[in-house]
């Protein structure tokens, strides 16, 4: 994975000294909240409910073993012992002292992470496809273009101060598992007839309360392109993009009015002056970066799928969560793992100071010391033998986490919602919660198939109801929290913003109506190869709709 | 009725105004039963903004149960008491300690 370089180290350091002494400025009244605030934003410090939370960027999910153990240690000593992963790839802690953040980010710049560009209307973290490097359906390893993106964008003073927050994911493979057509860029990593390698562009893509899908405006650009092309994008933006109201300042909103032809045409125009100017990447440089991202030493191990094959008769646990958490690697002997923060009746995304701890040495001893976040809210090992399955299995069950459920009813995405966050309406814990509990039987969810259920509580859409299976949005109404349901969205190669299916049901109802809307799925399906998201996209919504609202018609 | 709440500057935890002082409960804040009353709230926030005592500065409504005082919107009672889902963290823990 990437190191830091003189420059980095030097960077971050000035900026942890730099930060520093505004805190204490701030904490010895020498600067106000109003001065601060802006300060704190830019460093990955919020203030929520309960306590300030910082998050901190975990560049395109990437992590290893030194680096998740420093995490858990943060969790132990600074904050209450856990870490919630969010679906941006990042993880916050929700009670660290405004007074020990200046130590917080020391302790993190120790092993070359940061919370820089967490907040604020800047380019935020690079997110990339999970599997990215492991992945047997992938072009080339995307993360090398999401790190050249991430130094180009790092305190980029054009950049810093744009209409709104911008939101760039990569991903190198047709199977879409970075949701890139959500994101403000979305750069597919492929390769041409040729053999060359570039990116088909899109962008304007969003959720929040105006939710888009992007648009593609170029089906190929070559890689050395990357910086001056994104650089075009975001000066049209940064030039017309709203910035009036908040709440259209977004560049979905902008390719939204002014259409996608003619935005096109415009960044196309801004790119002729670019394009062959100092940000043309030199093919060294790519392979340069490129280097730091060279697969793992993979030597054969072909003894895998004999000790799969007695482990699987040995272990009817491990035989379901090697049916579910994991999949083919481009490397035969190998797997890649997910290993499931969504326990049943867990909150999705958390994981304690031991757990992080103990998922670090397993990934120190079987997976190559590298681990990555995914926005689904879930830990991955990318490269495992799989000869070594059956032990990380086993390490995994000590620490309680491995649980079966990878796309599954269960594998809930969700924001942390009111019961931590300032801008909540509803909460979303409790819920994701009891409709992990009521599905809690493997055997049942395995039934059910595919489903994807996000849930939000609120409509900035943190936990991306919008693109769900099964989306559900928290609202308040009238004092009471209310649960709105979406169906038909989707985040992969075939994106689709989910329709609102009917009036809004209570907390008390919203289970209810969750299983009355799977039950009617299974009802209706062709066969169990036809899954939720696919028997929606062929019936639309009205059997849902009758199963959930009819009795009330009749009643009226 | 009306009580006064902020967080604290320094590590940002939630408090309330009582007796003169930030209380990290809510169950004794001082209640604002008329309009003169709110704006003394009022101003007494703003003073403690202003020092760098407290930040997020808010008057919300309240009213006694059973002789204390308890937030009416569920956002400021998951304030005073924690996560719902983590009856061992925040105050409700505390209380229970």
């Amino acid at each position: 994975m990437y190191r830091y370089d003189e420059f980095d180290h030097d960077f971050v350091q000035a900026r942890v000294a730099e930060f520093s002494d505004q805190v204490q400025r701030r904490l010895s009244g020498e600067i106000s909240e109003d001065q601060f605030r802006p300060l704190r934003l830019m460093n990955g410090v919020y203030l929520q409910l309960h306590a300030y939370m910082l998050r901190i960027a975990v560049p395109y999910g990437t992590l290893n073993s030194k680096q998740l153990r420093m995490l858990g240690h943060i969790a132990r000593k600074y904050d209450k012992g856990y870490g919630h992963f969010t679906t941006r790839q990042n993880i916050q802690f929700n009670w660290p002292a405004l007074s020990d953040i200046p130590a917080i980010l020391a302790d993190l710049a120790s092993v070359e992470m940061h919370a820089i560009q967490t907040s604020g209307n800047c380019i935020r973290n690079v997110t990339a496809d999970h599997f990215a490097g492991a992945a047997a359906d992938e072009a080339a390893d995307p993360r090398p273009y999401a790190e050249i993106l991430r130094q180009w964008s790092s305190v980029h003073p054009e950049f810093s101060f744009l209409p709104r927050k911008f939101k760039i994911a990569v991903t190198g493979a047709e199977r879409d598992r970075a949701a890139i057509q959500t994101h403000d860029i979305g750069l597919h990593l492929k390769k041409n007839a040729a053999g060359e390698l570039g990116f088909a562009v899109y962008i304007g893509g969003g959720q929040g309360r105006t939710p888009m899908v992007a648009r593609k405006i170029r089906d190929f650009l070559p890689e050395a392109d990357l910086l001056s092309y994104c650089t075009a994008i975001l000066r049209v933006y940064n030039l017309y993009g709203r910035r009036d109201n908040k709440y259209k300042a977004r560049i979905k909103i902008l390719v939204h009015e002014t259409g996608v032809e003619e935005i096109t045409r415009q960044v196309e125009a801004e790119w002729q002056e670019l394009k062959d100017a100092e940000l043309k990447l030199p093919d060294a440089d790519i392979r340069a970066i490129e280097a730091y991202f060279a697969p793992p030493d993979l030597s054969d191990r072909p003894e895998g799928d004999e000790a799969v094959k007695l482990a699987r008769l040995d272990s009817k646990g491990f035989s379901e969560w090697l049916d579910q958490n994991v999949v083919t690697h481009r490397h035969p002997d190998y797997a890649a793992v997910t290993i499931s923060l969504k326990g049943i009746g867990e909150v999705p995304g958390d994981a304690s100071d031991s757990q992080m701890e103990a998922v670090a040495d397993i990934a120190e001893k079987y997976a190559f010391d590298e681990l990555r976040v995914s926005h689904e809210q879930n830990l991955i090992l990318p490269h495992v033998a799989r000869a070594d399955l059956k032990a990380v299995y086993d390490a995994l069950v000590e620490i309680g986490l491995a649980t079966a459920n990878s796309n599954l009813i269960s594998d809930i995405i969700s924001c942390p919602g009111l019961d931590y966050c300032a801008l909540a309406t509803a909460r979303s814990i409790p819920i994701a919660q009891e409709i992990s509990q009521r599905f809690a039987s493997l055997e049942r969810q395995r039934e059910i198939g595919e489903l994807k259920l996000k849930i939000s509580g609120c409509i900035n859409a943190c936990g991306h109801h919008h693109v769900g299976h099964i989306g559900i949005l928290g609202v308040e109404k009238k004092g009471s929290e209310l649960y709105q349901v979406t169906l038909g969205g989707s985040a992969d190669e075939n994106t689709s913003v989910g329709e609102i299916i009917g009036r809004g049901f209570s907390s008390e109802e919203i289970t209810d109506a969750i299983e009355t809307i799977v039950d009617t799925y299974l009802g209706l399906r062709l066969n169990p190869q036809e899954i939720f998201i696919d028997a929606y996209r062929r019936v639309g919504p009205a059997p849902f709709k009758e199963a959930l609202y009819a009795g009330e018609a009749k009643a009226a | 009725m009306k009580i006064l709440t902020a967080n604290r500057l320094g590590d940002g935890i939630a408090v309330w105004y009582a007796d003169g002082g930030w209380a990290e409960t809510v169950d004794q804040a001082d209640l604002a039963h008329d309009k003169a009353a709110e704006d003394q709230l009022e101003a007494i926030g703003a003073k403690a903004y202003a020092d760098n005592e407290v930040v997020d500065v808010n008057l919300i409504d309240a009213e006694v149960v059973n002789g204390v005082v308890e937030p009416v919107r569920l956002r400021e009672k998951i304030r005073a008491a924690g996560p719902t889902i983590r009856g061992d963290l925040g105050k409700q823990a505390e209380r229970a300690a």
